[in-house]
């Protein structure tokens, strides 16, 4: 395993540089594998990393791009645009030349057309923000604030929120609303049934099931080489 | 026998709060929720009623979301079952 970058479109036609985790031995499978967004990310990246060791270990290279404003990332979060963080998708997949992609829940927001592939238990994005403006809510109410969902969804979209600890964009609020998982016909979902166990991301803590990371590895490396 | 939505309702709990199968089992009318578990934050909470609405197609205001509903398993049960007879 390997820390990487790759080159990451900003506004205005100049690049940084985002970090990647990679598995990289120039390999004819190359997996490109987009995590799943906001709680979700921290709650499944312990998942997301052995399945990534796995399909190393199945001669599979594999990469793990930072979205910006995430992890590693420079970028100011509440800045950035579900938009950016495609074309770093789309960034990160020509310049590791991938040849598959895996999408972990909300990650199948922000695939680049045309990419064989496999969605993880995807989800929409208003249901991402409807459960993160839930708990805020929630979190609200404990501290005696009472908010509504549709007011706060309007406030958002118009001037950005704080959700969850997530300082998010107008636009990224819009844009999530509205965000749809890719629909594409090379492209194959992994329901949570077939992988078996409990869905990590609903868990309050981060934690990890190694019988979870067998499946989905072997679901993908059949896949693959079949 | 259990009903339809208890056998979801027991799922959709092992799910979020990790249960063992028999733990879930164990469960009864009285058994104590939220109250009972500090550890589980809003956006858990929120995580639950989200995937409550998904798996049992019903729809839940935010302001029907109160602590009473969380006290106990069969608080929320008998809330399910509400919301699923008015659907």
């Amino acid at each position: 395993m390997n820390s990487d970058s790759y080159p990451c479109p900003l506004p205005g036609g100049v690049q940084a540089h985002e970090y990647a985790l990679s598995f990289d031995h120039g390999r004819r499978l190359r997996m490109l594998v987009v995590p799943a967004l906001f709680d979700e990310a921290n709650k499944l990246r312990h998942l997301t990393v052995e399945v990534m060791r796995r399909l190393d270990g199945a001669g599979i290279d594999c990469f793990l791009p930072d979205l910006p404003g995430t992890n590693e990332s420079l970028r100011d979060l509440s800045a950035v645009e579900l938009e950016d963080w495609r074309m770093a998708v789309e960034a990160a997949a020509r310049h590791f030349a991938a040849t598959h992609v895996l999408a972990i829940r909300g990650g199948g927001l922000l695939l680049p057309p045309g990419l064989p592939g496999w969605l993880h238990a995807p989800v929409k994005g208003a249901s991402l923000l409807r459960t993160l403006l839930r708990a805020r809510i929630l979190a609200s109410r404990e501290a005696g604030v009472e908010e509504t969902g549709e007011a706060l969804l309007e406030h958002g979209m118009k001037h950005g929120l704080d959700l969850a600890g997530f300082t998010l964009s107008g636009e990224m609020i819009r844009q999530l609303h509205e965000a749809q998982t890719a629909d594409d016909a090379c492209l194959t979902s992994i329901e949570q049934d077939l992988v078996g166990g409990r869905p990590l991301w609903l868990r309050a803590e981060p934690d990890h099931d190694p019988a979870q990371a067998d499946a989905l590895a072997a679901i993908v490396t059949m896949g693959c080489k079949a | 026998m259990r009903s339809d939505t208890d056998r979801k309702l027991r799922r959709i709990l092992s799910d979020v709060l990790g249960l063992t199968d028999d733990q879930v089992e164990d469960l009864t009318p009285d058994t104590g929720l939220f109250g009972h578990l500090p550890e589980l934050d809003s956006m858990a909470v929120a995580g639950l009623f989200t995937e409550m609405e998904d798996r049992l197609g019903i729809a839940i205001d935010d302001d029907e979301i109160d602590a009473d509903l969380l006290e106990t398993y069969g608080a929320l049960l008998a809330f399910a079952e509400a919301k699923r007879e008015a659907a």
